[in-house]
C-alpha cells in the first residue's frame, strides 16, 4: 500500500470546498432569469378535489404562473410509476394506481402536490400559493396497512381492492409448516418496525431550465442517480428525449436512498419552465421534507422459527404487511420483497423458509428504500427471534447463534441468494471481546448497585449489497439493469479523469476512487479528478444506493483501469524496445522489469497523443471505458453488540458501550469506511431508540419537524468502537463488499436486545422513548 | 424594505431587504455566500450558524435588519487566507464531515464553543454542546473527534503566543 493507495487512510480531496463554505448544492446555483416555485399541498390525507381556482393567485404580486395538473396532464406528461414488477402469488400482476405529478380528482395523503406557482422571489410564490383556492370534498383516510386491508376500509386506488398491491410469497410453505410442526421448540413473535424519515439534512431540491433556441431542458436535482432520472422522466413521464434533458446532480447533501426517486416535483419544475419561459427552481422546506420525501420501514410481521433438540434451526416463517403508502414510489415494490425476503436466513444455515407479504396502499406518504432497505427489516426479524430464542431455550445468545452459524462457502439459502464468503464466527468473536461480553454480568451487578438497569444485546446481520446481477434483477422484475459504468481519461500531461455512473452525497468517491487509480498507475491523487452527477458529461450509469459504488462503480474504474493499463504497457513497449509482457507500471514510472530502462508515466501519455511513434496499426489516444455486471449481489457481514443503562424512575436509556465488528471485504480508505459504519449506527440507534414517524387516525403527520421528529443528536450517541475482519469477495475484481447501509441494518436489534435484556421483557416498540421504557418497566413489575 | 449595513467577513456591506428577510436569506441571496446552509424551519439543524459580535447564531433565528450595525462573520470568512482555521483543519483530518450540508454550521459551532471553553473540552461537553447543531452522516463520533482535536491545538498554539509575547 502506497501512501495514498488502497488501504490507505487518505483525508478526503473533497472536504476542502465543504469545510470552506464552497460546496455547491442546488439551492446554491443560480441561473439568469431564474425564479422561484412554491407548491400547493393537500392538507387532507383523503379527499376529491371538487374545485381549483387559481385567479386570486394569478393577481398576486410577483407571480409569473401557477399551474394545475389538468394542463399538465393536457400537455402529455406521464404518471410517477413504480419500476419494479411483482408478481402475487397468484400471478397476478401488482396493482399499481396512478400518481399525477400535479393531483387532478384526488388526493391521498397530506403533501400531494396540486398546484405549482411561480413568482419573482420564494416568499411571493409562497404568498400566492396561500392565495390558491381549493375545495375539497373529504374522504375517510386510513393510515395503518393492517386496518387498510380490512373490508369496508377506505378505498386509496380504484385500481387496488381492499388496498392490496400485491400478496407475494418465497420459499416452501409446506416443508416450513412441517418443520414447525416437528420442532422441539418454536419461538413465536410478532414484530413492528417502525416507520422511519430518512432525512437528509440537505432537504430535496430541484431547478429546472427550459432554453427554448435549443429546444433542451436541464434539470439541476438532489439525485443519488441523475442518469436514472433522466432515463424515467424521458422514458415514462414526456418531459423529453434523453438527448433534450440534461440532469445534473451537484453536490447532494445526504441521500439515505429518499434521493434515489424521481418525485413529482423536478418534472413539474421543468415543464413548469418551459410553460412559464424561465428558470424554476423549487426548494423543499423540512416540513415539506417531512410530509413528501419518500419514508422507510414501516412493515408489521408474526414470525415462527423452529429449532431442534439441539437448538439448530429447522424451519423460519414470516408474515409481512408492508405499508407503501399512498403512491408505489419508483423501487417501492422491490423493498419489502426481493431486498427483503431474500435475506431472511440471516447468517444461519436454515433448511427451510416462508415469507408472505403483503403490501398495502395508506393514506400516508410513499414508502421505498431508506439505508438498509428491506434488509435492516429482514435483520430486525432474525435478531430479534434469535435473541428471544435463547432466552426461551435458556442457552447463551452468542452460542445460539454460533451453533446455527453458516460456515462453509458457497451457500445457498433456501430464499435464492447464495453465500459467496464470510466468516461469521470471526465477527462473533471480535464483537464479544471488543465489548468484554464475557464480563458483562459484573457490569450489570455494579450497576443494580447505582440503581440502573443493565443490560446486552447482540445482533449478527447480513446483507446483500452491490446490486446486483443485471440478469438476474430483470428476472425478479427490475426495469432496469443494476451495473455500472466508468470512463479513464489519461490527458496527455498523465494527468488522469475518471468519470463515474457512481454518484457520492458523502461516500467519499473522489477519494476512494483517485486511491484505486494512484494504487495502479502511482499518480498522486491530486492528479486524478473523478467527474459524476451530470448526464452530459459521464456516460450513462446506474447511481448509488445499495452500498454498490464500492462493489460495483469501482469494479466497472477497474475494468477500464485494465485496457488503458494494457494499451500503455503496449505504448511503452514500444517505445523502450522491450517485451510488453516486462512492462510494469510502478509509482508513476513505467519499467522494464529487471532493468533500468524506463519512462515517466507521463510520456507514456504524451506518446499516446502525439501520436509519432505508435505500434503499427495502434489508434492514438489513451481514454478507456466499461461496464461492469456484477457476478453475485455482496456479502457484508457482522456482530453488533450493544449495552445500555437505563434510569428505571425516568425511562431514559444510555446506550454505554456500542461495539461492531464487520466484514466488508476488501477496504480502499478505512477511514470512510469507518465514517460510514459510524453514521449507519447513527440511524439505527435513532430508529431503536428516537425516531418514529406518526401519522394521526385523519392522516395528518404528527412529526412533521425538528420539534417533533426526535433526531439523534451528539448526546444521545456514545462514540463507537468498530473494527473489521475481512473475507474477500470473490466475485468482482476488488474484493470489495460494501459498507454503507451495514450500521443501519445491524444495529436497532441490538439495542432492543439489550434494553428488553435490561428490563427482562421479551418486545418493546421502537422508538424505546423514555415514557416507552418507563411504562414498559411499570408493566414487568 | 429597510436598509441593511453590516460588516461581513472583514467587508462593509449594506443593501435593501424585505423586513421578513432572515439573515440566512440575506447571506445566501444578496451576497452569495450560499456556504451558510437552510436544513430546517424551526431553528432546530444548526446547518446556517454565523458568528454575530463574536457569538455563534442561527442565521435563521435572526432578521436580516437585526443585525444591521453587526459585525458577521460565515464559513467563508474563517480562515486566513489560504491557511484553514484549526477547526477546519481538524474537521478534515479526523473525517468530520461526509455530505458536508452541516459541516459550515458544525464548524461555526465548534469554534465558538471552544472560545468559550478555554480551559480545554471533554467529549461529554462537546456533545451537549452540539445540541443545536444536527448532522445525519456521521454519527457525530468524527466531529467530536475533530472538536477535541482542534481545541487542543487552538490552546497550545494560544500558549505559544503568550509565551512569544512574555
Amino acid at each position: 500500500m502506497g501512501i495514498e493507495g488502497i488501504g490507505a487512510r487518505v483525508a478526503r480531496k473533497e472536504d476542502k470546498r465543504f469545510i470552506t463554505g464552497a460546496g455547491r448544492y442546488v439551492d446554491d446555483m443560480v441561473v439568469p432569469g431564474m425564479k422561484h416555485a412554491a407548491f400547493v399541498r393537500s392538507p387532507h390525507a383523503h379527499a376529491q378535489i371538487k374545485k381549483i381556482d387559481v385567479k386570486k393567485a394569478q393577481a398576486m404580486p410577483g407571480v409569473i404562473g401557477v399551474l394545475t395538473g389538468k394542463e399538465l396532464k393536457a400537455d402529455g406528461i406521464g404518471n410517477l410509476i413504480c419500476g419494479w414488477m411483482i408478481h402475487s402469488k397468484d400471478g397476478s400482476p401488482m396493482k399499481m394506481g396512478a400518481w399525477s405529478p400535479l393531483a387532478v380528482d384526488k388526493v391521498r395523503y397530506v403533501g400531494d402536490a396540486i398546484v405549482i406557482v411561480v413568482a419573482e422571489t420564494k416568499g411571493q410564490a409562497r404568498d400566492a400559493a396561500e392565495a390558491v383556492e381549493i375545495t375539497y370534498k373529504e374522504l375517510k383516510a386510513v393510515v395503518d396497512a393492517t386496518k387498510a386491508l380490512q373490508k369496508g376500509a377506505p378505498q386509496v386506488h380504484a385500481e387496488a381492492e381492499d388496498n392490496l398491491i400485491f400478496d407475494w410469497e418465497i420459499g416452501d410453505a409446506k416443508a416450513t409448516d412441517a418443520a414447525i410442526k416437528a420442532a422441539a421448540h418454536v419461538t413465536r413473535m410478532k414484530i413492528v418496525n417502525n416507520r422511519l424519515v430518512p432525512n437528509a439534512m440537505e432537504p430535496r431540491a430541484a431547478l429546472g431550465h427550459y432554453d427554448k433556441a435549443e429546444d433542451h431542458f436541464t434539470c439541476w436535482t438532489t439525485s443519488q442517480n441523475p442518469h436514472v432520472a433522466r432515463l424515467v422522466m424521458s422514458a415514462f413521464y414526456n418531459v423529453a428525449p434523453e438527448n433534450k434533458l440534461r440532469v445534473i446532480a451537484p453536490d447532494v447533501g445526504g441521500g439515505f436512498g429518499s434521493k434515489i426517486y424521481i418525485y413529482p416535483e423536478e418534472i413539474v419544475c421543468l415543464w413548469a419552465s418551459k410553460k412559464t419561459g424561465v428558470p424554476v427552481k423549487w426548494v423543499a422546506d423540512r416540513t415539506e421534507s417531512f410530509l413528501t420525501d419518500a419514508h422507510g420501514r414501516d412493515h408489521v410481521s408474526t414470525v415462527e422459527m423452529a429449532f431442534d433438540k439441539n437448538n439448530r434451526i429447522t424451519g423460519f416463517k414470516v408474515d409481512t404487511i408492508a405499508n407503501l403508502g399512498a403512491y408505489m414510489s419508483l423501487f417501492s415494490s422491490c423493498v419489502p420483497t426481493y431486498l427483503y425476503a431474500t435475506l431472511l436466513s440471516g447468517q444461519y444455515n436454515i433448511p427451510t423458509i416462508h415469507a408472505n407479504v403483503r403490501t398495502v396502499y395508506t393514506n400516508t406518504a410513499p414508502v421505498d428504500a431508506y439505508r438498509g432497505a428491506g434488509r435492516p427489516e429482514a435483520t430486525y426479524l432474525l435478531e430479534r427471534t434469535m435473541e428471544t430464542a435463547a432466552r426461551e431455550l435458556g442457552v447463551s445468545p452468542a452460542e445460539l447463534r454460533r451453533t446455527n452459524f453458516i460456515t462453509t462457502f458457497p451457500h445457498q439459502t433456501p430464499v435464492i441468494m447464495n453465500y459467496d464468503a464470510g466468516d461469521y464466527g470471526a465477527s462473533l468473536d471480535a464483537a464479544t471481546k471488543a465489548s468484554d461480553y464475557a464480563g458483562f454480568a459484573k457490569r450489570k451487578t455494579a450497576a443494580a448497585k447505582q440503581g440502573k438497569l443493565r443490560g446486552i444485546g447482540m445482533s449478527c446481520y447480513i446483507e446483500a449489497c452491490g446490486i446486483a446481477p443485471s440478469a438476474a434483477v430483470g428476472s425478479l422484475g427490475a426495469g432496469v439493469g443494476l451495473w455500472e459504468s466508468a470512463e479513464v481519461r489519461v490527458n496527455a500531461v498523465g494527468t488522469i479523469e475518471v468519470l463515474t455512473g457512481s454518484h457520492s452525497h458523502g461516500q467519499g468517491h473522489e477519494t476512494t476512487f483517485a486511491q484505486l487509480v494512484n494504487q495502479r498507475f502511482g499518480v498522486p491523487i491530486d492528479s486524478v479528478s473523478i467527474v459524476h452527477g451530470d448526464t452530459d458529461k459521464v456516460q450513462m450509469g446506474m447511481g448509488t444506493y445499495g452500498s454498490r459504488s464500492g462493489a460495483v462503480g469501482m469494479s466497472a474504474i477497474a475494468k477500464a483501469l485494465d485496457k488503458v493499463e494494457a494499451k500503455a504497457k503496449k505504448i511503452a513497449a514500444h517505445l523502450l524496445e522491450a517485451d510488453e509482457g516486462d512492462i510494469v507500471i510502478e509509482n508513476g514510472e513505467v519499467k522494464v522489469a529487471g532493468t533500468d530502462k524506463s519512462l515517466p508515466w507521463f510520456q507514456v501519455a504524451l506518446a499516446a497523443y502525439t501520436a509519432h511513434n505508435l505500434p503499427a496499426g495502434m489508434e492514438p489516444g489513451l481514454k478507456e471505458t466499461a461496464f461492469y455486471d456484477p457476478a453475485n449481489f455482496t456479502f457484508p457481514a457482522g456482530c453488533y453488540i450493544c449495552e445500555v443503562e437505563i434510569d428505571p424512575e425516568t425511562g431514559t436509556t444510555e446506550i454505554v458501550q456500542f461495539v461492531a465488528a464487520d466484514d466488508f471485504g476488501n477496504i480502499i480508505n478505512p477511514m470512510i469506511v469507518e465514517g460510514q459504519v459510524h453514521g449507519g449506527i447513527a440511524q439505527g440507534i435513532g430508529q431503536a431508540l428516537l425516531e418514529g414517524a406518526h401519522y394521526d387516525a385523519s392522516g395528518q403527520l404528527l412529526t412533521a419537524s425538528y420539534m417533533d421528529y426526535t433526531m439523534p443528536r451528539a448526546g444521545d450517541l456514545p462514540s463507537f468502537k468498530v473494527s473489521t475482519s475481512n473475507t474477500p469477495c470473490p466475485s468482482n475484481p476488488l474484493g470489495i463488499k460494501g459498507c454503507g447501509e451495514a450500521g443501519a441494518i445491524g444495529s436497532p436489534p441490538a439495542v432492543i436486545n439489550a434494553i428488553t435484556d435490561a428490563i427482562g421483557i421479551v418486545d418493546i416498540a421502537m422508538p424505546a422513548s423514555p415514557s416507552t421504557v418507563w411504562a414498559a418497566i411499570r408493566a414487568a413489575k | 424594505m429597510s436598509d441593511v449595513s453590516f460588516v461581513v467577513n472583514g467587508k462593509r456591506v449594506s443593501g435593501a431587504a424585505e423586513d421578513r428577510t432572515l439573515l440566512v436569506h440575506f447571506l445566501r441571496e444578496n451576497l452569495g455566500l450560499t456556504g451558510t446552509h437552510v436544513g430546517c424551519d424551526t431553528s432546530q439543524c444548526g446547518a446556517c450558524v454565523v458568528h454575530v459580535d463574536g457569538r455563534a447564531v442561527k442565521s435563521c433565528s435572526m432578521l436580516a435588519v437585526q443585525a444591521s450595525g453587526s459585525t458577521v462573520v460565515t464559513i467563508e470568512g474563517l480562515a486566513n487566507g489560504a491557511d484553514l482555521h484549526p477547526v477546519q483543519a481538524a474537521f478534515k483530518e479526523h473525517h468530520g464531515l461526509q455530505c458536508g450540508f452541516c459541516t459550515p454550521g458544525m464548524i461555526m459551532t465548534a469554534t465558538d464553543m471552544i472560545a468559550r471553553h478555554p480551559e480545554g473540552l471533554d467529549e461529554a461537553t462537546v456533545r451537549t454542546e452540539l445540541e443545536g447543531n444536527i448532522c445525519r452522516c456521521t454519527g457525530y463520533h468524527n466531529i467530536v473527534k475533530a472538536i477535541l482535536a482542534a481545541s487542543k491545538t487552538m490552546a497550545k498554539a494560544s500558549k505559544g503566543k503568550a509565551k512569544q509575547a512574555a
